[in-house]
């Protein structure tokens, strides 16, 4: 290969478009479901009946031990055989990428309630609040507070691991990207390129956190 | 859901060997690229949290930019676009002498990534260390090098053990993302098995189980290393 | 007469260390009971038994004829009738004043908003502070923090209270703002049980004085006779150490 040409990018940026949409689209789901899956078992990993706890900590464990390659196999392989239908790779990775995120955030959000001084939960159920209200009205708004930029920078990780769906062949960011690297035979333009976008937008999204963290002690 | 479960599969000829070697290459591209990882990282790291200037500068940089691509893309930039730029002898013998270049490309994107990571928890540990620490060394004398070999490193090395221990066990998960480039890990053997024999349930599992059974053995030799290292009369922060 | 509150031997231990050791006491409809002891003495969890918010390991408590039950929606019930004041206040940061005050009347009461609001601002005014209705705790001073507690407890009309040191987080300058609002609340018959240290507060207020000391009730005799003729040299030597400063 001699000389760099990156008048190849301009060409293919619709195209690199639609993949970074679908980049962008499986990260706000993977975030939005994730964390309302990782509530769900933060609140049972806190819970005083013993075996549901336990039954929490082995699924956070469990998904946090192996590698999200493996669990997209794994997902890509079960939902269509539990369904009974072939399904688009797309929702075997959607469900993958939820239950995944769910453990990962499940810890975030445990931290952030036990977060929390004793008082508070007890000041709340002194009131005659129940527990899940003590957790709605009480602690978790506060919560929230401390948890927002660990949230965020889980965000950062979890776009970037969105580029593993190339392994089962959905065109995200990273895979449209490769695709025209391979067709165009321009690989080092495609890659540096992409390189460019992830950076630029994983900085972002870190300098948001760091503006949450800041807020977070001057409110105090 | 029909499905003919075949657990014999995993202890048949290829496929127990597939497995063997998935094993093995795992652990290999993990423990080297860990090696590379802690030495640069602890570099990286305490330069960065006792540099001004131009030295913060140029280590800042080398975190942000290697923890904001993905790993994936950045085995990639090691494996197709560092030999294009490089002088034209020496990428030619990097695509075409060098030895299992998949391999050896897997463990240097996973170390130099890993290194990143391994910064900021080390930087963070100085950190923690009470300012008086570091004033205190200096007030007795030491230099610079010796206050941080004696005082800071030692007491900073504790706080980081459990944050490392965390990164010790991502690398073997990263790891799996050398398959990209086509190293048969342990990830890429069970895909085979699976694509092989169709018996996705066992393959995985066997995974599953493996990777599963490694978190088990490096948190256990870590609490270990902890108790060891623990200095009596400091409550263990959590 | 029924009591309105009634403990009877209650129990409970943190694995093998024992912090209440079979307590008993009656509190009757109006009656204002002060317990006092040295620290470590299990008071505090003693009053947290009272509405259920620490689980007792045996002994039964019992508020206005009804059992506290175990169940926790039915235990919650009766909780809210019993009104709670803590040594840190634990007023929600996040929430005004108002929205503090309010918070549990809405979502457990079931009032509206409109009448929660009405509640609060009168019990506002009569201690004072109508005018920090929009404030948050961060930007008051512990005394007025701890009277608006007081004023949320209250805002649920509850049978009983029951107050955890409730100035001993205070700066000195403070402490009498708080002692006055539950002086007040004494006279109008409310039915209390103050953990505290002022001993001040429980000769002007309090009917009679529940001494403990390791996790058991030592003595309960009437006010006047506690100060001037304690029958336990434990309590006669805990109140010539506190009443010597």
């Amino acid at each position: 290969m001699t000389g760099f040409d990156f008048s190849v990018i301009p060409n293919a940026v619709p195209f690199l478009l639609q993949g970074l949409g679908l980049s962008l689209g499986l990260t706000a789901v993977a975030m939005a479901g994730g964390m309302a899956l990782g509530l769900i078992i933060a609140i049972a990993r806190l819970s005083r009946f013993r075996y549901l706890a336990m039954a929490a900590a082995l699924y956070v464990n469990g998904f946090r031990a192996v590698p999200l390659i493996l669990v997209i196999f794994w997902f890509y392989f079960l939902v269509p055989l539990l369904l009974g239908r072939p399904v688009g790779a797309l929702y075997s990775v959607l469900i993958a990428f939820v239950m995944f995120e769910g453990a990962y955030y499940s810890e975030i959000i445990r931290a952030g309630l036990k977060s929390v001084r004793p008082g508070q939960w007890q000041a709340a159920k002194a009131s005659g609040m129940t527990y899940l209200q003590t957790i709605r009205l009480v602690v978790l708004p506060q919560a929230l507070r401390k948890m927002a930029p660990l949230m965020v920078t889980q965000g950062v990780v979890l776009f970037q691991d969105t580029s593993l769906v190339y392994v089962v062949s959905l065109h995200d960011f990273m895979t449209s990207a490769s695709i025209v690297a391979n067709t165009q035979n321009r690989i080092v333009e495609l890659y540096v390129f992409a390189a460019l976008v992830y950076f630029a937008l994983c900085t972002a999204g870190g300098a948001l956190a760091q503006r949450l963290n800041r807020d977070r002690h001057h409110a105090h | 859901m029909s499905y003919a479960w075949n657990w014999g599969v995993l202890f048949q000829s290829p496929y127990l060997g597939w497995l063997g070697q998935g094993i093995a290459m795992t652990i290999v591209i993990s423990l080297a690229g860990w090696a590379i990882a802690i030495t640069i990282g602890t570099l990286i790291g305490v330069l960065h949290s006792g540099g001004r200037g131009a030295m913060r500068m140029v280590t800042g940089s080398y975190i942000n930019l290697f923890r904001n691509v993905p790993l994936l893309l950045q085995m990639f930039l090691w494996f197709f676009v560092v030999p294009e730029l490089l002088p034209k002898t020496v990428g030619t013998w990097l695509k075409r002498d060098l030895p299992h270049p998949e391999i050896v490309t897997a463990i240097v994107a996973l170390g130099l990534f890993t290194a990143s990571r391994v910064a900021v928890q080390v930087s963070a540990g100085i950190a923690a260390v009470p300012r008086g620490q570091s004033m205190a060394a200096r007030a007795s004398g030491l230099s610079t090098v010796q206050a941080y070999r004696h005082v800071l490193l030692p007491q900073a090395f504790r706080i980081v053990v459990p944050p490392l221990t965390s990164e010790f066990l991502t690398i073997f998960k990263n790891s799996s993302i050398a398959l990209t480039i086509g190293v048969y890990e342990l990830t890429a053997q069970t895909q085979q098995i699976q694509s092989f024999t169709y018996q996705g349930f066992e393959a995985f599992t066997a995974a599953t189980v493996v990777y599963m059974a490694i978190a088990l053995v490096v948190t256990t030799l870590m609490t270990a290393i902890e108790r060891r290292i623990s200095v009596a009369g400091s409550a263990a922060k959590g | 007469m029924v009591a309105m509150i009634r403990i009877e031997g209650l129990s409970k231990s943190y694995g093998e260390v024992a912090v209440l050791r079979n307590c008993s006491l009656e509190v009757a409809r109006g009656e204002v009971v002060v317990i006092c002891g040295p620290s470590g003495s299990g008071k505090s969890t003693f009053v947290k038994c009272i509405n259920g918010i620490e689980p007792i390991q045996a002994g039964r408590v019992v508020i206005d004829g009804d059992d506290l039950p175990s169940k926790p929606a039915a235990a919650a019930r009766i909780r809210s009738r019993v009104g709670m004041v803590f040594q840190h206040f634990e007023l929600y940061p996040h929430l005004t004043v108002m929205e503090n005050v309010c918070l549990a009347q809405i979502h457990v009461l079931k009032r509206s908003r409109a009448e929660a609001e009405d509640k609060a601002r009168s019990l506002l005014e009569r201690v004072g502070l109508v005018d920090k209705e929009a404030a948050y705790p961060g930007q008051l001073s512990g005394g007025q923090q701890q009277r608006i507690a007081i004023v949320r407890a209250l805002a649920m009309d509850p049978l009983a209270m029951l107050f955890d040191e409730p100035t001993s987080a205070l700066d000195p300058e403070m402490i009498g703002e708080v002692l006055a609002v539950m002086l007040e609340l004494a006279r109008e018959g409310m039915t209390m049980v103050v953990v505290t240290h002022e001993m001040g507060f429980a000769k002007a207020a309090a009917d009679r004085v529940v001494f403990m000391d390791r996790g058991e009730i030592v003595e309960v005799a009437e006010t006047r006779r506690f100060f001037a003729e304690p029958s336990s040299e434990r309590a006669r030597l805990f109140l010539s150490r506190i009443l010597a400063h």
